[in-house]
């Protein structure tokens, strides 16, 4: 019988197979940040271990960082603690490190990809859950525990027991204005934020295969709220050109070498999914979020939902409490949610077409009165493209704030939070009660809704923005 | 991971039950970027009580912690080991566990011995009556020994070799060397490094 492409990752990483025993696989690739990693290097220390494999071993700073005054001290203690422990770390351990303030800075999942580190048919693993965003490429890439993170660092393996496989095949053409995130925060809400548990899904179809490489990321990056261990999409021309001459591509024969064996990583036409979804890519349409999970959500042109309209009794609990928190009432059109912040970034939409797709709305327009826009891009790599290509500019000038890159108002461990009872349009990744900032409430959108939400002040996709909501000029960039 | 096979140590008598991570060290201790240093916050709250057990002198330095049922309930944290480690326990001996904490203190090297609560209760007066008593936790006979006591507890085979060669997670998988290094030197060329270029 066929293998799929998670299967075929997994048997080529095979250290170790015993009857009854997890299987030890061997890590291409480990990534690190300063939150998860702490006690894992204490682990080591104190058993007098080293780090195996330091040439298969990165970290960056992404967290905690503040993304205005880089220069200064970080104010907040435990911030800092955090950094200069993982700064002391790298040094002791011989570890990569891209602090804040170096040009490779940025979210540990933009940075990875962006330095050609993240390949097909490669294992990857981080202390975090987004890491599933490599499977981007055809790599196998999950989250894991800071326990997993001390075993990986000592012996750049792990002992796992198989998933299990699910496809997910998207078909026809995605209409215009609708996104990657629209399709993604579509499935998540067709399965459920528990519809991928214990899976590792394969995307695939049409209209997985049109997208780019970055909104193949955004997709993989999502699906960790869908449950699945990891997402996963067969490596193409478009994932090789993308690779092409990056700093830690292959080069030369090895580059040929690599594309002959990332050829091979498709699906077997034979194989067999343990689950399939199929999805039709012409009827989405802008989807948003109205609750306190990535589930929770809607087409832009609906309403919020009633929950007596739920047949299952703890979704129907859920989204009335999702609709008491977020202070929304059943029926209210979600075009008439007005939002007080914009945020635009993180490790699912901060890399460079998310911030050419935001800034093409701006182009021209102004955030609306009393609407504070952030824009953070993904990673250094990606602010210093965005500047060359002007964005930056289209951004202050519209009356958004341009930020230094790092993790900021996705999670608001750092200074960059919602106050209580404040509301975002947010291109995050989680919705949680208090995730952007105690009491603070957040819609999960596409760059280009949240763009058309900040000049208009309530939730809304460009093709409401009519051409008379273009008040200047468009810049000179 | 230390190994352990036989400790012998004094006690001290923990008369609650019911008694949770969160007891055991409490959630502001969770920002510390270390796995030693809890032991201050072992049991914070209850230590402000200068009549705590724990706080006698004729405590100081007993490696056995001898509690109710129920033991280490509530939150999966890990530090609730590490904090029991760092203040000296070898042991803790309960009628019963939570299952996490169990499975966290194995790990650790922490030994988590079930014993019937009658046992339990006639150790709690053995060291109540004089704390100068030594127990002893004998992993390689199973058995719990004190001043005219002997008990003998169980512990499923795999959990125990572990602890008494000390073997963790990693101890097990560096068992593999061989094979990790096999697999290394197949890998191909192409595959990535993070090597500065
Ligand atoms: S950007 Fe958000 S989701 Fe991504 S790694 Fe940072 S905190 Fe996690």
């Amino acid at each position: 019988m066929g293998r799929t492409l998670a299967e075929k990752v997994w048997d080529d990483h095979v250290v170790t197979r015993a009857e009854g025993e997890p299987d030890l696989l061997f890590i291409d690739l480990h990534l690190l940040h300063e939150v998860t990693s702490p006690q894992a290097f204490d682990g080591l220390r104190k058993a007098g271990r080293t780090v195996r494999r330091t040439d298969l071993t990165i970290a960056t700073e992404d967290h905690n960082t503040p993304t205005l005054d880089i220069d200064k001290p970080i104010a907040d203690p435990v911030s800092r603690t955090q950094l200069e422990t993982l700064r002391r770390n790298c040094a002791e351990f011989g570890v990569r490190l891209h602090p804040l303030g170096d040009v490779e800075q940025g979210v540990v999942h933009v940075v990875g990809p962006q330095l050609g580190l993240t390949q097909p048919g490669t294992t990857v693993v981080c202390g975090d859950s987004h890491t599933s965003t490599h499977g981007a490429f055809g790599a196998l890439a999950f989250g894991i525990g800071t326990s997993q993170v001390e075993h990986v660092l000592a012996t750049q393996t792990l002992p796992l027991s198989p998933f299990r496989t699910m496809a997910i095949t998207v078909e026809g053409e995605l209409p215009e204005g609708v996104t990657a995130k629209d399709l993604i925060l579509a499935i998540i809400a067709r399965i459920g934020t528990g519809g991928g548990q214990g899976y590792v899904i394969e995307y695939r179809g049409s209209a997985i295969e049109n997208l780019s490489m970055e909104a193949r990321m955004t997709v993989c990056n999502m699906s960790i709220e869908a449950g699945a261990r990891a997402g996963m999409i067969a490596p193409d021309e478009t994932t090789f050109a993308y690779l092409k001459d990056r700093p830690h591509a292959p080069a030369g024969d090895d580059w040929d070498a690599a594309v002959a064996y990332w050829r091979t990583l498709r699906t077997d036409d034979d194989a067999v999914f343990d689950r399939e979804v199929v999805i039709d890519a012409t009827e989405l349409s802008p989807f948003v979020t109205w609750g306190t999970n990535p589930g929770q959500g809607a087409p832009l042109s609906s309403a919020v939902p009633d929950p007596a309209s739920y047949e299952d009794a703890s979704e129907r609990l859920a989204a009335e409490k999702a609709l008491e928190y977020m202070g929304l009432t059943a029926g209210q059109a979600l075009r008439d949610i007005r939002v007080d912040t914009v945020f635009v970034g993180s490790c699912t939409n901060g890399r460079i077409e998310d911030l050419r797709a935001a800034a093409s709305v701006l182009e021209g327009r102004d955030v609306a009165d009393g609407v504070r826009m952030l824009v953070v891009p993904g990673s250094v790599r990606v602010a210093l493209q965005a500047v060359e290509e002007g964005l930056d500019k289209v951004f202050t000038a519209a009356g958004a704030e341009w930020r230094h890159a790092g993790c900021s108002m996705c999670l608001g461990m750092n200074p960059d939070q919602l106050a209580p009872g404040e509301r975002s349009a947010s291109t995050s990744n989680r919705n949680f009660e208090g995730r952007q900032g105690k009491g603070g409430r957040t819609h999960l959108v596409s760059p280009q809704v949240a763009a058309a939400t900040a000049v208009l002040g309530h939730l809304a996709s460009p093709a409401d923005l009519s051409g008379a909501t273009a008040a200047r000029t468009p810049l000179e960039v | 991971m230390e190994a352990f096979t036989t400790h012998t140590g004094r006690a001290v008598p923990l008369r609650r039950s019911n008694v949770d991570t969160d007891q055991i060290i409490p959630a502001h201790w969770l920002k510390k970027v270390t796995r030693d240093g809890f032991e201050d916050g072992l049991f914070e709250a209850w230590r402000k009580d200068p009549e705590f057990v724990l706080n006698r002198p004729e405590r100081a330095g007993a490696s056995v912690l001898v509690a109710g049922p129920d033991f280490g309930t509530g939150s999966s944290r890990e530090h609730a080991v590490w904090a029991l480690q760092n203040y000296g326990f070898k042991a803790v001996v309960s009628s019963r566990f939570a299952d996490i904490f169990r499975g966290n203190s194995l790990k650790n090297g922490l030994l988590t011995v079930v014993l019937p609560q009658e046992t339990v209760e006639a150790l709690w007066e053995l060291t109540e009556n004089d704390p100068s008593v030594e127990v002893t936790v004998d992993l390689v006979a199973r058995e719990v020994r004190a001043e005219g006591l002997t008990a003998g507890f169980d512990l499923d085979e795999n959990a125990r070799w572990r602890l008494l060669e000390g073997l963790d997670d990693i101890g097990l998988t560096l068992r593999h060397e061989a094979d990790i290094a096999s697999y290394e030197a197949r890998r191909p060329a192409f595959k990535p490094s993070t090597a500065l270029i």
